[in-house]
């Protein structure tokens, strides 16, 4: 039994401290008559009472450190459980971890913050209040071990879940005074630690998450089984924006194990059946007619077409301007030009895309590998006919995210409208590959025309950049949009912030014609500056040569305000021998950006053979991220933004024909594989003062470093992606 | 009523209820319980169904589960090792391989077949034989994986 806790006075004041807006939300006691919460707590935290809601202390003193992020992979779980830990003073050896539930945030007043894990910001976006909450847990648990001994508790110091009595070597563990700890009024304010005591952050830590994963033991949303649940496979109508028409339940309702044959919303169709191959089998052979809609038209073609109108035409939202662009081409001494393409891609996580449902009238279940609970939650609300409060949602550990289970819970919103559709049975919905890849939220398509003019010198004198494509705020989230303008866009080529340009060039506009085509986009690991880095540093690229001049020391020139821009590019040219005479055959790019607020940059060494073959060789990489909570994992990360961004550069094109994305599985729409790989070697350079993020930036810098090596290698400047499409035989 | 079959599979026998056109992936998931081998193509092209048969590497989501002969020793990630001490899990545990981990089970059950016919592959080696997707990137932790699993299993072999 729960031992009874709330006290009146402690409640009170946390209620008025979080209403005051004590900046850190301490912790709101739930109200004992909201059994809802209350047994969602218990459940998460069993007997133990917290310290706070970021610190559960066991008697056997096991931290359990609340994550509210996601875990798809990216090590953020590991990274935030360091942050909590290294204010905390525990002993890492002793920590868990444990995500709360949306229900659970939206019944304590969103007590752990945003669960939005995306733009690269599980860590730069909460490492404030999850360092406080582990600071307060802290002073917390000082606080009971100082009243249980009558010292002072400026005497007390904790180290390694031990804390001890300065003055008289008396000592107790976290364990023992974690219950007195939680009925104790939490500090108002702590002080955080300065960076240089740092202990845990910047230390290379082994992930909390590794072993389940290697003995078939972790459970993904895909392999989630609740007793009675049933199976469901769904069809969209393949064209984007079409409708189902009819189908004829009939001819598939005596095959093995089929359940119910259901409408799900105005465009798809389940089956539901008692093991998912049954149901997809059965879908398979369910005749549909589809309404394709107005869309059924629309082809690369037609997209492309639209994209080229947007490169000449005169209205444009203008992301970055300086000086007179159009005055300064006139009066180059030479100028360059050129024209990119870059395509549709899919997300492809390994899991498709599933969630577990279970409706009642009265309440609403959703288990669910998701990118955001809270968002989770709200569409099962939505979909479940209920209000949230009635809702919840258990998020179930992610076979990769990347951006596609984020924004978008449209499997989420049709699990609970299956569900719907036989109540009390839960029922899990799991995409089929093909599904998966037909009916995704696409890396947007772009084309650009960029311009560049040189002065007498050789240096840069004008940079005219023309975006046409596709906006994902304008689809997604237009609330973000100013005056129409979707800043995104410009990822890579801004003036400051996030993602500014890296250079400084006297007369610059950079502005975007927006066409949406038909095809949902979303966002993608890295969103826009997977081929905003492409253009830029491509062209950049381009231009050097044009200006007869080093790649290297065209840039440096164009960097001299911004230093830790150029400190990146200068290591990776350094360890990569830059210049120097590198092996016969090896040929030598670079690349550099600013993403997600970290500076990042690449140097690729790659060969082609005769029969145009490439072989990457070798990729060097460094990376400022500010902090480096985990060098190791950032390590991991950088290859594999790499592998990402490569095998979109080598393979990565959806194609649309009748309006549907052609490609339907990992035959038309591969990926890179081991043999392709590599050799990275990264270099973490933090320069502290900042907090950049990590999942993300370095896929900006993988793809056009190899790109300004294949031109060294063949002569060949590469416009249109993916590469599989080029003919890299030496020119 | 569907056929009753039998298969052989972490070393127990088992009876199972089922089409026999049924892939062996979705017999192994669904009808076993056993959902660390994973769906993720199923077409056989990204190798996160893989499973041993007698010792070699098969992609389980395309083969018919009437296909397999009761005697045949099908081995998933569930019955690689007891209790996680495969050379290859301590070498993935010491690297910390996995990202999102969904195709590490898979990818392990290539490099097992792989270590079981040949002991110290090359680099090379393990181009040739481990071809399966991962999209988080783990590769070149994968590549120092198995050869640190090699050398586990030589220390094994020599102390």
């Amino acid at each position: 039994m729960k031992k009874e806790r709330v006290n009146v006075s402690r409640r009170e004041f946390l209620i008025h401290s979080t209403a005051i807006g004590a900046g850190f939300a301490l912790g709101m006691y739930i109200s004992k008559t909201d059994n809802t919460a209350l047994a969602a707590e218990q459940a998460a935290v069993g007997d133990v009472p917290e310290v706070n809601a970021w610190v559960v202390i066991k008697p056997d003193d096991t931290v359990v450190i609340r994550i509210a992020r996601s875990e798809m992979g990216q090590g953020t779980l590991t990274g935030l459980a360091q942050l909590v830990a290294e204010e905390l003073e525990c002993d890492w050896a002793k920590v868990t971890t444990e995500h709360p539930t949306p229900g659970q945030s939206l019944a304590r007043d969103r007590v752990w913050g945003s669960f939005s894990t995306g733009g690269s910001q599980g860590i730069r976006g909460s490492h404030q209040y999850v360092r406080k909450g582990g600071a307060v847990a802290r002073q917390m648990l000082i606080e009971a071990a100082a009243d249980d001994w009558g010292v002072d508790i400026e005497e007390c110091r904790a180290v390694n879940s031990v804390i001890t009595h300065m003055p008289s070597g008396r000592t107790t563990t976290f364990g023992k005074v974690a219950t007195a700890a939680a009925d104790l009024i939490p500090p108002l304010e702590v002080e955080l630690k300065d960076p240089k005591d740092w202990k845990l952050i910047g230390k290379s830590v082994k992930r909390l998450d590794t072993v389940d994963k290697l003995t078939g033991k972790q459970v993904f949303g895909a392999d989630l089984q609740l007793p009675g649940m049933l199976n469901a496979a769904i069809k969209a109508c393949p064209v984007f924006g079409g409708k189902l028409k009819s189908f004829d339940a009939d001819k598939v309702r005596a095959m093995p194990g089929v359940q119910a044959v259901v409408a799900v919303d105005d465009n798809a169709v389940a089956v539901v059946a008692e093991t998912w191959w049954q149901a997809n089998s059965a879908l398979n052979a369910l005749p549909v007619d589809w309404d394709n809609g107005p869309n059924a038209g629309v082809s690369s073609e037609t997209i492309a077409k639209m994209l080229d109108e947007g490169l000449d035409a005169r209205e444009a939202f203008i992301g970055n301007e300086a000086g007179d662009v159009k005055t300064a081409l006139e009066n180059a001494d030479k100028s360059v030009r050129a024209t990119y393409a870059y395509p549709y891609q899919n997300h492809a996580t390994m899991e498709p895309m599933n969630a577990t449902a279970l409706w009642t009238k009265e309440r609403c279940e959703v288990w669910c590998p998701t990118q955001n609970g809270e968002a989770a939650l709200q569409a099962a609300a939505e979909a479940a006919g209920l209000p949230a409060a009635q809702c919840e949602v258990y998020k179930i550990h992610l076979g990769g995210g990347f951006g596609r289970r984020g924004a978008f819970h449209d499997f989420v919103k049709q699990a609970v409208a299956i569900a719907k559709q036989i109540p009390g049975t839960p029922v899990k919905l799991l995409w089929s590959r093909e599904e998966d890849m037909q009916h995704g939220h696409y890396h947007p398509i772009t084309t650009a025309r960029l311009v560049g003019g040189l002065d007498k010198d050789g240096d840069l004198v004008a940079l005219d950049v023309r975006i046409s494509g596709q906006s994902i705020l304008a689809s997604v989230n237009p609330n973000w949009m100013r005056d129409g303008v979707d800043m995104f866009v410009f990822q890579g080529m801004m003036t400051e912030g996030d993602h500014a340009i890296s250079y400084s060039v006297p007369n610059l506009l950079i502005d975007h014609a927006m066409r949406n085509p038909h095809v949902p986009p979303g966002f993608w690991r890295g969103v826009n500056v997977n081929q905003n880095a492409i253009y830029m540093e491509s062209f950049i690229d381009e231009l050097a040569h044009a200006a007869g001049k080093d790649a290297l020391a065209f840039r440096r020139k164009l960097m001299d305000n911004n230093p830790k821009g150029l400190a990146v590019l200068n290591a990776v040219a350094e360890k990569a021998g830059w210049g120097k005479s590198v092996n016969e055959g090896v040929y030598q790019g670079l690349a550099v950006c600013k993403a997600f607020a970290s500076y990042v940059a690449a140097c690729a060494d790659v060969s082609v053979d005769d029969s145009g073959n490439l072989k990457i060789q070798r990729i060097v990489a460094a990376t400022d991220p500010g902090h480096a909570v985990n060098p190791q994992q950032i390590e991991a990360q950088v290859e594999g933004s790499f592998v990402f961004g490569l095998s979109a550069l080598l393979y990565g094109e959806c194609t649309v024909a009748g309006g549907a994305v052609e490609q339907q599985n990992f035959d038309t729409y591969p990926s890179m594989l081991i043999a392709e790989m590599p050799k990275v070697e990264v270099i973490v350079m933090p320069s502290g003062g900042f907090w950049g993020g990590i999942g993300e930036p370095t896929i900006a810098v993988a793809a056009p470093a190899v790109l300004n090596a294949i031109f060294a290698a063949t002569g060949k400047r590469i416009r249109e992606f993916p590469l599989k499409h080029a003919d890299l035989r030496p020119a | 009523m569907p056929p009753l079959a039998k298969l052989k599979i972490n070393g127990e026998t088992v009876d199972i209820t089922v089409d026999a056109e049924t892939p062996l992936l979705w017999v192994i998931r669904e009808q076993l319980g056993l959902t660390g081998t994973k769906y993720a193509c199923g077409i056989g092209v990204c190798g996160a169904c893989t499973v041993h048969i007698d010792g070699s590497a098969v992609r389980s989501c395309l083969l018919p589960v009437s296909a397999v002969d009761p005697a045949q020793e099908i081995v998933t990630i569930e019955g690689l090792s007891s209790d996680g001490s495969h050379p290859l899990q301590q070498a993935w545990e010491e690297l910390d391989v996995p990202q999102c981990g969904y195709c590490q089970p898979g990818m392990i059950m290539s490099a097992a077949a792989l270590l079981n016919q040949n002991p110290s592959p090359t680099d090379a080696d393990i181009d040739a034989k481990v071809t399966n997707i991962c999209r988080c990137g783990t590769y070149n932790r994968v590549r120092r994986g198995i050869h640190l699993a090699a050398e586990i299993n030589k220390r094994g072999e020599t102390s």
